[in-house]
């Protein structure tokens, strides 16, 4: 019964996979920009090049990127690449592979994105089951002000505040990049902390932004769960307040959150687009920024159908998770 | 009456209402004997529910607990502090909840639903005698040993009440307060969860009060009966003695508004509304609904008088019999 509902829900990522890279093939064609010809119009007014053979060369590339071919024949060899993890040339950086570019970014925004969502959400989501109990102490109450003030400050807004404070005016860390200009990647100390330092401000822009979402969140879902009447039978059973507030009240309010983080998870792939490029930060979502300004279609395209494919498998993995978070959504039903 | 299990003395309750105070249970006294099944009955929202969460010291804000004293077997709960209070639940006097449908945790099995109850009250069992006690407990109360590794949903309504009143059961409490225990179950397994219930009880020897709206499932269960109207008691007696001879008109009217089997027909109410409690009608409470009410019954509000046996009622109207 098990094996089933995996299999099925495999086959519902599948298509939303196979849907994403569909839409993600016919949408750019829609635009009926020429990208080769854009990328050579482009260095040719750059270099100041008369446009001697310049069909020519429009030719040759479209000939290489198979742009030359019927639309039907395009879509299918582009399925067959997808389907092999290649994602083509990029254009703007050529020779280099759109998967390459992608595999250098990643780590990243990965790192900074999976550790900051991950922070936040648990600060966030501790903070707001606090502030819906009464037992909580009485000065967390002026906590969630400021919180919500700056939950409603776009982030990278408020990145700029920090980059000004701390780095401008104050000089205690870097201002801009993944690590300083002279260093040599590496698994030393060294460029350990290096990289670390460069992470503290994108990093706090992203969470102090983002606590206040999951706490307003979770406080909402703690006020509803506590009028439930199970948790009036757990402190009519005696229950210490901890047991209560944590195996009756947070485990039950936290549900809704934990899709949620999920899906918050599944798009960091995306990038934080504004944190990263304010910060001049090698991730996704420079690369994106980078890729639209430059219309490289193939990278753009790249970009988007990792992002789709990681929501569907976040998606995919919660709905193969959550029978075991919540004994009520069995794998027998669907 | 003397050694009474619990003593509840003038406990009032009220709510902090946008409109004015709401006295959800005004002046309410009466004593348990040991072993005694006491009945609390009266419309919805005349404070029978509140008075069993202010006995268990439960009432959360914006209500709180205004005066009155509670005491089990001679210690008074009022000024216990909260840790001893908190002890005090399940072991001393259990509540078998209202709408047992939510009373469990959903995302928990059953099995630890009664461990930690058990836990957090200093029991500490090996594994194994762990299991055997819970087992028991199920057994006791009509379910099989296997339950305990069922969660909510998986069970029926009955399995869940019996559940809660293992789960109430676990500690051998001297009190235990079953608030509408089956208001959400079918007439069968009423019967048979009140047939657990009383079978239990029995064999703990605890004393029960048995809040509830269903005066024909009061009359079978309970040793004694009270009526509460806006928030208070009017009428406390024997129950073979209230149904013959109700004295407060209250009662007479809740007793002939039972439909019968014998005489079909259309079913007879109480003319009116039940009165907002935070508007409260002057003197006796019930006297806009009341046929008989008189010029005295719009200015004094009534005490309980003796009513010649066991009974008490608070009526100027009714006259005690001997």
């Amino acid at each position: 019964m098990q094996a089933v509902y995996v299999i099925k829900r495999f086959g519902v990522f599948l298509l939303i996979v196979w849907v994403a890279a569909t839409l993600n093939f016919f949408l750019p064609k829609l635009s009926g920009q020429d990208p080769v010809r854009t990328k050579l119009l482009q260095e040719a007014a750059i270099g100041g090049n008369v446009q001697v053979g310049m069909e020519q060369m429009v030719k040759e590339y479209d000939k290489r990127f198979g742009l030359d071919r019927p639309l039907l024949a395009q879509y299918g060899s582009y399925l067959y690449d997808v389907g092999h993890f290649d994602l083509n040339y990029s254009i703007s950086s050529y020779p280099r592979t759109v998967k390459e570019l992608i595999a250098e970014a990643l780590p990243w925004t990965v790192g900074l994105l999976a550790t900051t969502t991950l922070l936040s959400f648990a600060i966030g989501t501790l903070l707001g089951a606090l502030l819906a109990w009464p037992r909580a102490p009485a000065w967390m109450r002026y906590l969630m002000p400021p919180l919500w003030a700056l939950h409603a400050i776009p982030f990278f807004l408020f990145g700029l505040i920090l980059v000004y404070v701390f780095a401008f005016k104050l000089q205690l860390l870097p201002m801009f990049g993944g690590y300083s200009p002279g260093a040599s990647p590496g698994l030393t100390w060294d460029f350990i902390s290096d990289v670390a330092a460069h992470s503290i401000l994108p990093a706090l822009s992203i969470i102090l932004v983002s606590i206040g979402g999951w706490a307003l969140a979770m406080r909402g879902m703690m006020v509803t769960t506590m009028g439930e009447d199970y948790v009036v039978f757990a402190e009519a059973k005696g229950l210490r307040a901890g047991t209560v507030f944590m195996r009756y009240c947070v485990r039950n309010a936290i549900l809704p959150q934990t899709t949620a983080l999920v899906l918050a998870l599944g798009q960091i792939l995306s990038g934080a687009v504004l944190v990263e490029v304010i910060f001049g930060f090698p991730g996704i979502g420079a690369l994106l920024f980078h890729a639209i300004q430059e219309n490289d279609q193939f990278l753009i395209q790249g970009i988007v159908f990792t992002v789709i494919a990681a929501l569907g498998l976040a998606t995919f993995l919660l709905d193969i998770a959550y029978p075991l978070l919540d004994p009520r959504i069995s794998y027998r039903r669907t | 009456m003397s050694e009474a299990v619990l003593e509840v003395r003038d406990l009032r309750v009220s709510f902090a209402h946008p409109l004015g105070l709401v006295r959800a249970v005004d002046g309410v006294s009466f004593s348990l004997a040991p072993g005694e099944r006491l009945g609390l009955a009266g419309e919805s929202g005349c404070g029978k529910s509140t008075m069993a969460l202010a006995i268990l010291r439960m009432i959360r804000p914006p209500g709180r607990i205004d005066g009155g004293s509670v005491r089990l077997d001679g210690v008074e709960l009022s000024v216990l502090n909260e840790e001893a209070m908190r002890r005090l639940r399940l072991a001393g006097i259990a509540l078998v909840p209202q709408g047992s449908m939510n009373s469990l945790n959903p995302v928990m099995r059953i099995g630890a639903q009664i461990e930690d109850a058990l836990a957090d009250h200093g029991v500490s069992l090996s594994r194994t005698a762990l299991a055997e006690r819970i087992a028991d407990l199920l057994e006791t109360v009509g379910l099989r040993a296997g339950v305990a590794a069922s969660y909510p949903h998986q069970l029926s309504g009955g399995m869940k009440q019996r559940a809660c009143i293992a789960i109430a059961i676990c500690l051998r409490p001297r009190v235990i307060i079953a608030d509408e225990p089956t208001s959400a179950l079918d007439v069968v397994v009423q019967r048979q969860v009140m047939e657990t219930l009383a079978r239990v009880q029995r064999d703990l020897g605890a004393a029960v009060i048995l809040v509830g709206h269903d005066m024909g499932l009061m009359a079978q269960f309970v040793d004694r009966l009270g009526i509460m109207y806006a928030g208070r008691l009017v009428e406390v007696a024997p129950v073979g003695q209230m149904v013959t001879v109700p004295r407060h008109p209250y009662t007479r009217a809740l007793i002939s508004s039972l439909p019968s089997l014998e005489h079909r027909g259309g079913l007879q109410g109480i003319p009116g509304l039940a009165p907002l409690l935070r508007d409260l009608p002057s003197g006796c409470a019930f006297h806009p609904r009341c046929s008989l009410a008189g010029e005295r019954c719009r200015i004094e509000t009534p005490a309980l008088r003796p009513m010649g046996g066991n009974a008490v009622a608070a009526c100027h109207l009714a006259e005690p019999v001997a």
